[in-house]
Parts: C-alpha cells; sequence; structure tokens
C-alpha cells in the first residue's frame, strides 16, 4: 500500500529543514489535478469498473435485504429485536449513536479545521463530508423505524394536526430530531455548496452531451466569476461558523438523550464533552479507515498524502486519549459519589455479566490507540489501518456498554435481564453499511472525491509562498 | 438596452491569463480604465481579487444575521406557544415555559434557518442558478473553471469601445483575446418543455386536493387496515371456552380470600341490613335528618314510583298500563306492584325493606348493583314516611299548619 509519495514522505520528515509539502508531485499542476480527480469519474468504462459493479451489487443486495428486514418490521413489530424488558432501547439506539458519532468527523473537518486555517483539510474535506452524510442518512433510519408506530413517525415534529396536540419541547428526545435534523441539512447544504465549482469543472470537460447536461444543472450555471467568488468565500466562512457549534451541540443533544434520565451510569454531566469526544474520535477513524484503500485504488497518493494521516492519526489519538480520561473519570465519580448505585453500575460494567463488551471497548479505544504515539506505526499505512478498524468496533461496543449494561441492571433487581440479540438484530445493523457503502460507491463513481477548487488554491500557495 | 444588444457585433471582450499574478495586474489597469460591468473567472477564488477589481463586500452576513434571529424567535414562539397555550404541558409541577430547556431547540433552530439562508442568499445573490451564459459561447472559457483565469468586459458598459477596451486588454499581457459571439436574442425553451412544465405544475396541487377532500368529507366505509395483528389482536372475550385453563374459562376466578379495594364491608348492619349472624335488623343504622329524607324522596322518584307511584299506593304508571291491558285480554301474569303503605308493609322491619330493596322480591328486581348502600337507607326512611303520611290523623298535622287543610 505504500506508493512512491509515502517513501518519500518518509524521508522528508526525518529531515527538520524539509516540510513535507501538502500536494505532492512535481509535475502537478491544475490540469493535471482534474485529471487525477475527475478522471476517475471520465474513466468509469465498462472494462475498469467490472469491480465497482461487483461492489455495487453486493452493497445494493444488502440494502435490499434491509429494505426486507424493514418491511417485516414494520408489519409484525418490534418485538422482531432483541428488546425486552428492561433492556428496551437495544441495539437500534445503539447503530444510532454509532453513525451519528461516526458522522461528526465530516463537518469538523469542514468547518472548525477551515476556521484554524488548518490547509490539510482542503484534501479530505470533500471526502469526510460525503461520509458525514451517508453516516447520518444510516443514523436517520434507526430512531424512525425503533419507535414501533412508524407510519405515526411524524408526531416527532410540531405539525398542527387533528388531535390538537403537541410534542413535548422538554424531552432530549425532541431536541434530537431537531439536532439531528438541522445537522443533516446543514451538511448537506454545505457539501453540495462545495461541490459547485467543482460540478461545473465536470460540466466543463465533458464530452458527452448527458455529462454536461446534468452537471450543468446541479452547478447552476456556475463560471467562477470573482464577484461570485466574493460572495461564495463569505458564505462559506458563515457556514463554517455555524456549522463549529451545530457539530459540537449535535453529539451533546445525543448525549442529553441518556444523561437527562435517571439511570445510574446515564445520569452524569460528563456525558456532553465525553459523548462529542468519542464522535471525533469514531468519526476521524472512519474516515481513515475508508480513505486508505480509496486513495490507493484511485492513485490519490499525491493528494492525500502519508502526511494528511498522520495528522489524522494525531487526532485519533488525542480524542482516543480524552476518551480514556472520561472512562476513567465516570469510576471515580462513581466513587466519589458515594452513591451506592452509581458505585453498583461502574462495579458491574467492569466486572459483571458485560464484562466483556467492557474490556472490547476498553481496549480498542484506550489501549490500541496509545500505539498511535510511536512514529513507525503511526507513519504505517497498514497498521494505522488496523487501529482504526479496532476504534470503529470499539466505539460501538461504547454505545453498547452505555445503553445495555446500564438498562439490564435497574433500580428493581426483579427486572433484571440479559439483553440477546436476534438475527433480525444483525441482519438490520448489516444492511445499514448496506445503505452507507450503496451512497458511498454512488458518490465514488458519479463526484469529485477532492475537493478540486480548493486543492488548486492551496497548490497555488504552496508554490508561491516558498513553503 | 436589450434591443440595442440584439444589434450588436458582440457581447464582449475575453481574455486569457496564463497565471493569477497577471490577471490581477489586469484587473487594476481595467478597474483603474473606469469600467463598471466587467468579470474576471478563475478556477479557484483568487487572493487579492476583491482590491484589484474593486467589489464592495457583500451584504450576506447581514441577511444571514436577520435569518437567524427569525430561526431565534420562531422556536422560541414556537415551544412557548405549543408547550404552554395551545396544549400546555405540565411536568412534574415545573413551569409551562422557561428558558433553559428551550434552549437546545432555539439553538438548532437559530444555526438551521442561518445556514439554509446562507446558501440560498449567495444564490440569489449570485443570481444563480442561470444555465445559459453568454460567456459559455466561447469555447476556451471552458478552462475558466480548470486552469485558466479570464477578464471579460461587457460591451454594455457604458465606455464600451470596440478598440480601445481591446487595446487595454492587449497591454495587459493577455494570452488570447476574443469577442464574446452575440448569438441574438435569448433563446426560448421549446414548447413540450413548457407543456411538461404546466403539466406537473397542476400535478403538483392534485396530493394536497386529495388530503383537502378527505380532510373536508366523511365516509361511512371502514377503515383501511395496513396493520392486522395490531388492530385485530388474538384476544379472549369473557366467559368465552378456551383450552388454556382446566375449568375451560377464558376468565379466571377470583382467588378465594379476594377483596377488591374499597369493598370490604365487614360493616353488614350497614352494607346488608343484617346483623353478623344473618337476621334482619330492626331499624336503619342512619342518622336520620331532613336532607336524608329529601335524598330518599328523590331517589323515591326516580327508582320506585314507575311502579308504586308517587305515594306507595302500588299505582305507578307501569302498573296503569298494565291494568289497561289486561282490560283488554292482555298483560299475562301480571304481577301487581305491593301497596307500600298497608299494615302488611309497614309491619316489616327497616331491615326487610332495605333487603327487598338491595335482593329484590318476586318480580320486583335487585337494586342493590344500582343504588348506592346510602340512597338505599334513605329509601327506606323515605318508604317509613309515605307509610306514617298514609295513615296520619288529623293528630299528626301540627295545629299551626291545620287551618290550610
Amino acid at each position: 500500500m505504500s506508493s512512491q509519495y509515502d517513501l518519500q514522505i518518509l524521508q522528508e520528515i526525518e529531515d527538520p529543514t524539509i516540510r513535507p509539502k501538502l500536494i505532492m508531485g512535481e509535475s502537478t499542476t491544475y490540469a493535471s489535478l482534474d485529471n487525477d480527480v475527475i478522471g476517475i469519474i471520465e474513466g468509469f468504462t465498462q472494462k475498469t469498473s467490472i469491480v465497482w459493479y461487483l461492489m455495487i451489487g453486493a452493497t445494493l443486495s444488502v440494502l435490499t435485504m434491509l429494505g426486507g428486514i424493514v418491511a417485516y418490521l414494520i408489519a409484525t413489530g418490534v418485538g422482531i429485536w432483541g428488546n425486552q424488558s428492561p433492556v428496551f432501547w437495544g441495539w437500534p439506539i445503539v447503530n444510532f449513536v454509532f453513525w451519528v458519532g461516526i458522522a461528526h468527523a465530516g463537518t469538523l473537518i469542514s468547518a472548525i479545521l477551515f476556521l484554524l486555517k488548518q490547509d490539510w483539510r482542503t484534501s479530505i474535506n470533500r471526502f469526510a463530508e460525503a461520509m458525514t452524510i451517508f453516516a447520518v442518512c444510516c443514523a436517520g433510519l434507526f430512531p424512525g423505524i425503533h419507535v414501533g408506530r412508524m407510519w405515526v413517525v411524524y408526531w416527532l415534529f410540531p405539525i398542527p394536526n387533528q388531535m390538537e396536540m403537541w410534542p413535548n419541547f422538554r424531552s432530549p428526545l425532541l431536541w434530537d430530531v431537531f439536532a439531528v435534523g438541522t445537522y443533516a441539512t446543514i451538511s448537506l447544504l454545505f457539501w453540495y455548496m462545495g461541490l459547485i465549482p467543482d460540478l461545473a469543472t465536470i460540466r466543463d470537460r465533458a464530452t458527452t452531451k448527458l455529462r454536461q447536461g446534468l452537471y450543468a444543472v446541479f452547478s447552476m450555471g456556475w463560471t467562477g466569476s470573482s464577484r461570485h467568488w466574493h460572495r461564495y468565500e463569505k458564505a462559506y466562512l458563515i457556514l463554517a461558523g455555524l456549522a463549529t457549534p451545530l457539530v459540537l451541540s449535535v453529539h451533546t443533544v445525543v448525549s442529553f438523550d441518556f444523561a437527562v434520565a435517571q439511570l445510574p451510569g446515564w445520569h452524569t454531566t460528563i456525558f456532553p464533552p465525553y459523548f462529542v469526544a468519542g464522535a471525533i474520535f469514531s468519526g476521524f477513524a472512519m474516515v481513515n479507515t475508508l480513505i486508505i484503500p480509496i486513495r490507493s485504488i484511485f492513485k490519490l497518493q499525491h493528494i492525500v498524502t502519508l502526511r494528511h494521516l498522520e495528522v489524522m492519526n494525531k487526532v485519533i489519538l488525542a480524542t482516543g486519549s480524552m476518551v480514556g480520561y472520561a472512562y476513567a473519570m465516570e469510576f471515580f465519580i462513581a466513587w466519589y459519589s458515594g452513591n451506592p448505585y452509581e458505585r453498583f453500575v461502574f462495579e458491574n460494567r467492569a466486572f459483571g455479566n458485560y464484562a466483556w463488551a467492557y474490556w472490547t471497548m476498553v481496549s480498542c479505544n484506550v489501549i490500541f490507540p496509545q500505539l498511535f504515539w510511536i512514529k513507525k506505526i503511526r507513519r504505517s499505512v497498514p497498521a494505522m489501518l488496523c487501529v482504526c478498524i479496532l476504534v470503529n468496533v470499539g466505539m460501538w461496543f461504547e454505545r453498547f456498554v452505555i445503553t445495555v449494561s446500564s438498562l439490564s441492571r435497574d433500580f428493581l433487581p426483579g427486572s433484571w435481564n440479559y439483553f440477546k440479540p436476534t438475527v433480525f438484530d444483525y441482519l438490520t445493523f448489516l444492511g445499514s453499511f448496506g445503505l452507507f457503502f450503496t451512497l458511498f460507491l454512488l458518490f465514488v463513481r458519479f463526484l469529485p472525491m477532492i475537493a478540486i477548487s480548493e486543492v488548486k488554491g492551496i497548490l497555488y500557495k504552496q508554490n508561491h509562498t516558498g513553503h | 438596452m436589450d434591443n440595442n444588444q440584439n444589434d450588436l457585433p458582440h457581447l464582449g471582450l475575453l481574455a486569457e491569463y496564463e497565471t493569477p499574478e497577471a490577471l490581477l495586474s489586469a484587473s487594476e489597469k481595467v478597474r483603474d480604465g473606469g469600467y463598471k460591468r466587467w468579470d474576471t473567472h478563475t478556477p479557484f477564488p483568487v487572493h487579492g481579487i476583491d482590491e484589484a477589481m474593486g467589489i464592495k463586500p457583500t451584504i450576506l452576513p447581514w441577511i444571514v444575521l436577520g435569518a437567524g434571529a427569525t430561526g431565534t424567535c420562531t422556536a422560541l414562539l414556537l415551544q412557548w406557544w405549543s408547550n404552554a397555550v395551545a396544549y400546555p404541558f405540565l411536568i412534574s409541577g415545573k413551569p409551562l415555559f422557561s428558558w433553559i430547556p428551550a434552549f437546545p431547540i432555539t439553538f438548532e433552530l437559530t444555526v438551521l434557518f442561518a445556514g439554509v439562508t446562507t446558501l440560498f442568499a449567495m444564490l440569489g445573490l449570485n443570481r444563480l442558478p442561470q444555465l445559459h451564459h453568454p460567456l459559455f459561447e466561447v469555447k476556451r472559457f471552458a478552462r475558466a473553471t480548470q486552469d485558466r483565469f479570464f477578464l471579460a468586459i461587457d460591451s454594455a458598459d457604458p465606455l464600451f469601445n470596440d478598440s480601445s477596451a481591446r487595446a487595454l486588454l492587449e497591454g495587459t499581457g493577455a494570452s488570447a483575446i476574443e469577442e464574446v459571439p452575440n448569438m441574438g436574442a435569448s433563446k426560448t425553451p421549446p414548447m413540450w418543455l413548457l407543456q411538461i412544465a404546466v403539466v406537473l405544475a397542476f400535478a403538483s396541487f392534485v396530493p394536497l386536493g386529495v388530503i383537502y377532500s378527505a380532510w373536508e368529507n366523511t365516509t361511512d366505509k371502514p377503515a383501511w387496515h395496513f396493520v392486522w395483528d395490531m388492530d385485530f389482536q388474538e384476544s379472549y372475550r369473557t366467559g368465552e371456552k378456551v383450552p388454556l385453563f382446566a375449568d375451560g374459562m377464558a376468565m379466571r376466578p377470583e382467588i378465594p380470600g379476594t377483596v377488591a379495594t374499597g369493598e370490604l364491608h365487614q360493616n353488614t348492619e350497614y352494607y346488608a341490613g343484617k346483623t353478623a349472624d344473618g337476621s334482619l335488623i330492626g331499624t336503619a343504622p342512619v342518622a336520620v335528618d331532613a336532607a336524608l329524607l329529601a335524598r330518599g324522596q328523590q331517589r323515591f322518584a326516580i327508582y320506585c314510583t314507575p311502579c308504586h307511584g308517587d305515594a306507595g299506593y302500588g299505582d305507578g304508571i307501569v302498573q296503569r298500563r298494565a291494568q289497561k291491558l289486561i282490560s283488554i285480554g292482555g298483560a299475562n301474569g301480571w304481577v301487581s306492584p305491593t301497596n307500600i303503605t298497608t299494615d302488611a308493609i309497614g309491619g316489616q322491619t327497616d331491615g326487610q325493606i332495605f333487603n327487598s330493596i338491595t335482593e329484590g322480591v318476586r318480580t320486583m328486581p335487585a337494586y342493590g348493583s344500582q343504588i348506592p348502600v346510602g340512597d338505599r337507607w334513605a329509601i327506606v326512611l323515605y318508604v317509613r314516611a309515605l307509610q306514617r303520611a298514609a295513615n296520619a290523623t288529623i293528630d299528626d298535622v301540627p295545629a299551626a299548619n291545620r287551618g290550610g287543610l
């Protein structure tokens, strides 16, 4: 998986007089960037894209299975899942929080790193934003289908109705509807706005009428006018400013779903920062998991360089350590509070009926990311891919531990129970990956994976500031 | 202006540059030349072009500020009105509206309104979408979104003069200068496109119309059942025969010794009119006063008068109807209601009368399940009053009232 560019960076990074370039390759020009990125879309012929067709065939099959399960679920009821007293929030909520968490990387990279003037973001922001939107789609699926009576799911929204009833605006679950809904909308708009100039580039390079017409409609007649760019850049800055507190608020509100409840193990004030750190942690790990194969398949190693991956790994290390701190702090507060129920819940987490899940979580989220302190591992593509996949697994288990271990041991020992997922729990979760990867493959096929106009700006800056 | 434009040989001049630096210096010259209707086109935003072209700051931030403030107010009004006014939502005795729990949704709607407005106001201020632009007719302009930097002066500019503008651009080191061809009046869309648009516009009202008509009209057709096992749940009716239990009944008997809440009637004298050993009691176990007698009179009027009559002579409307039927040969087997003022009833104890009301006697049904126990005692007392009244002498009337008789 190591390319010549990766090897070059490994040499340069040891020399303190050289700062590796963000966009590599001596012969990289604006036109060659277009060729490298848009060429992927233009180059899809039947011969080269057979793998793509096989892959989307597979993901579409999984997606179809998901459709079948959702139909069966609606016709039969949520009893097909393992949700059972007292664990009524089983896998559907675990999966929801898992996907929403992953969705945090995109907007964080686009908005917060933009405000912090981190130029390295431009190589991965489009990709991460796309991942964000697809993850939000998967996340939105679960609350929609686990409510039991899906045909009245519009009751979640404040719509005037014949019952003259309104939703309870004090409920964190309703805040969740607004937070996730706003986040999905703003992420989509932000993503689309970034795409407009690049779609115009595809339109102007198009050799067929169909492609030209299609991309012309979606690029809205963009001409690259400086008067337009002026408003566009202002709009981008404003959206980044709006999205920055938004991205922090979304997982905060998701954590309120738990923290506002009275259940020991949920009712803690550390949840909002802890959830946000975990979301960034899992999102960055997912970006790396996806972009490592993509950059090598489509030969984008000079745009998404080893340096980008290393910076991502450092963020994973930092947020992973925050998550580890939060785990430790939960135990400290449980002891320090002197609350016997709180103490019991945490003892039970580490040594009780879900100890296997707890220690899977701790090793994947706290122990393995610490390997990134070692330069060799942080800069080795196969090693970082392994750690990132483990982080994804660990973050799913984190949500499982929080949701299920607390619920299965509530205040009444008489109602204690052990949660057992059914085959439909597994298949629904698998189906959400079908949805995610179907959207992802369509993105790879039809849209530019790199924010070309932004990378061109970085290339210009790099060539004119003497790096 | 538009009429004139159709006659112009071209719509303006387009100059191409290799680098952003060349474009910047050219822009400064065009700006200083006093041109107003001109623009530059670049594949990425060029740093410093705003000053070089003299572009004024956009009003976009102010529009977004307005939208954000609208979002804040909308959210607060929505939460206050719906949960405190339209549908008061009392939770744990907390105030119907307070600021802190209103914060998350207020924040989200502020961001939502501001964010959506940012994109659409940016497009609106840029007059986008505009799918056709005269510059698209110039073949080399395709590179404006790829790797070249363009400057275009519109021939509609008041200062525009073909030769002087061309000379100005040539002096800026342009790698190419082209005329923007005048393709005549802008093309009108084809007829079939318009027809489809009209059909779609009308079709878009159909779903709304269907919803409106469903809302306006009532129907006597049964509801559609989408989820059968929720609408028609498998369950046993009371008294149905089931194979589940040894006794074959769906209804489970009470466990021996079970007493329902509020039904532990240990005071048998009051609740059954009997002593603990089962014999009927003599006097009503209640304190007699005018209010209780009035209550008895009222209850008697409701439950007893249809058969026993207003004064208890056994001549209620049901009895009179039965006598009519008997006179024409009907109402076979009719048992006349008792005259309760006779010595036969007057000689009964209070407990006996209470028991007759509660359990029924001969063809008179039991009223125990219909009349609460307190009211039954009130009726017993009123029956005693009727018996007294029916057998009264002048001595029973107070001396002061005898004159009115």
